[in-house]
């Protein structure tokens, strides 16, 4: 299979310039492919880097070294040397995202929320909003709450509205940072079929899982990230 | 009325600022500052009172002459053109109909003893538009889309509320469907929750319409809901710049750790 992220020799330390410059490493050496229809779970205690590295991956975080490679539109892009608009178009339809926290805009529908990168990759506004409702539908958020908007939900329902929005598109390549936190049984198990679904439909994902047995169901690979720990 | 505008055209830059600089007398107000805008593309310039943002707003938008360095614009033949060369006829067509500017004071940006659409009305005329049942109801929609309710068509802006009449000048600055939008603080002097429901319009807007805009202001939290791309300034420079999230997430200079540190957390 293709390798859809390449990242080689990556590298990410914060300075803090307000704490008298105090230098943070956080991960250095970071290297690893992940494959067409593959889901690598990364593993290792907090604070290790885990959510550092999927933001390096989402060109959230910048690099101090090193190289993201994301196949884009038929290209090996680096990702850590990339233009803002080359990194938005690959958010439009490269790379989707879950975070741990949904930060949506006030006043808007969660229904819009969820519909919102369907409607940026120019699917009509029809199309996208029904197949957001199906997704809000499989994931239990009652249609009385599609049209408010997610800033009042619980935490549980704030997830599964992010959950939503990171899984409408077709995007070849997923970053999930906790998908299942705040999740019941219920609904961790429409998460595991639905990652499914995306490596089934040929995804390259990366996770970050604490639990155990959803680790086990949904990982293809597990990288310890300890392994890149950037001693100072 | 809307055109389409295709993806070959969105590879070249809108709006380019090469080597741009202010001086007032021995004063510095702007340094060395260059940037390319692209179409749809939305520019944030943040950074604190006394920063050169306005005057860098100012520079861009051709209403201040630079010291130095030079502002380039595509006009809708497809060529880039020195703003300073410019000719009048020109510069006054890019005013009326290429670009849009928000003040942060309405009363600055509309007319407020004429009624809320002839304010509208009058960009339309400007552009050649002589229908007057055309006019008004061009103007009529543009209410509703900026969320004012109708039946105030025929009242002056001066009986308007603060929010009312920032998003009235929204309605006049967008009604010729320009391809630039210049803004200078919008959501500032505003309450909390007006400022929410403009911001929400103004973001819906410009994804809408594909609008470039370049935005000044010293909230972190309208950076983040409207902008693509951040440039912080300051004592007249661009000290960082990028993606917006990326500038507001992992900050690297010190100046701008210290804005992103200074927001109180919702």
């Amino acid at each position: 299979m293709t390798a859809m992220i390449e990242i080689s020799g990556a590298e990410k330390s914060f300075t803090m310039h307000l704490q008298g410059g105090v230098k943070l490493p956080v991960v250095r050496g970071v290297t690893f492919d992940v494959r067409a229809g593959e889901c690598v779970v990364l593993s290792g205690p907090s604070g290790a880097g885990k959510s550092s590295i999927l933001k390096m991956i989402f060109g959230n975080y910048r690099c101090d070294a090193g190289r993201i490679g994301i196949a884009h539109e038929g290209a090996m892009l680096d990702l850590a040397q990339a233009e803002p608009r080359e990194i938005l178009s690959v958010r439009r339809s490269t790379i989707g995202y879950v975070s741990q926290f949904l930060r949506a805009v006030p006043r808007v529908a969660t229904i819009d929320v969820v519909a919102e990168p369907l409607i940026a990759t120019a699917t009509p506004r029809e199309e996208a909003r029904e197949r957001a409702g199906r997704l809000l539908h499989r994931l239990k958020i009652p249609e009385r709450l599609w049209a408010l908007p997610p800033s009042t939900f619980s935490g549980g329902e704030q997830q599964r509205v992010n959950i939503a929005h990171g899984f409408i598109s077709d995007h070849p390549i997923l970053l999930l940072d906790e998908p299942t936190a705040s999740l019941d049984a219920a609904n961790r198990e429409v998460v595991v079929e639905l990652i499914d679904q995306k490596k089934r439909a040929g995804a390259a994902i990366v996770a970050i899982v604490h639990d155990d047995e959803i680790r086990h169901r949904i990982a293809d690979r597990v990288i310890n990230v300890t392994a890149f720990a950037a001693a100072a | 009325m809307a055109e389409i505008r295709n993806a070959i055209q969105n590879d070249q830059p809108l709006l380019v600022a090469e080597r741009l600089g202010k001086n007032y007398g021995r004063i510095t107000a702007c340094r060395d500052i260059s940037f390319a805008l692209y179409p749809g593309e939305v520019l944030a310039i943040v950074g604190e009172s006394g920063s050169g943002k306005t005057t860098l707003l100012q520079l861009l938008s051709a209403q201040l002459a630079s010291s130095a360095g030079r502002v380039s614009y595509r006009m809708r033949d497809g060529v880039l053109r020195d703003l300073a060369l410019l000719g009048e006829a020109e510069r006054r067509f890019l005013f009326r109909t290429d670009w849009g500017y928000v003040h942060q004071d309405p009363a600055l940006g509309l007319r407020m003893a004429v009624s809320a659409g002839a304010n509208v009305g009058e960009r339309l005329m400007a552009v050649g538009w002589n229908h007057y049942g055309r006019i008004r109801q061009t103007a009529s929609s543009w209410l509703e889309r900026v969320e004012i309710d109708t039946a105030r068509i025929d009242d002056a802006p001066r009986t308007y509320s603060g929010g009312m009449r920032q998003r009235l000048q929204i309605a006049r600055n967008l009604v010729t469907e320009p391809r630039l939008v210049f803004m200078d603080e919008p959501t500032g002097g505003l309450d909390v929750s007006v400022q929410a429901r403009l911001l929400d319009l103004m973001r819906n807007l410009v994804g809408e319409l594909g609008l470039a805009a370049i935005v000044v202001t010293h909230d972190l939290a309208v950076a983040r809901l409207l902008s693509h791309r951040v440039m912080v300034m300051k004592g007249g420079q661009v000290i960082e710049t990028g993606l917006t999230d990326q500038v507001l997430d992992d900050p690297h200079e010190p100046y701008t750790q210290l804005l992103v540190s200074s927001i109180l957390p919702p």
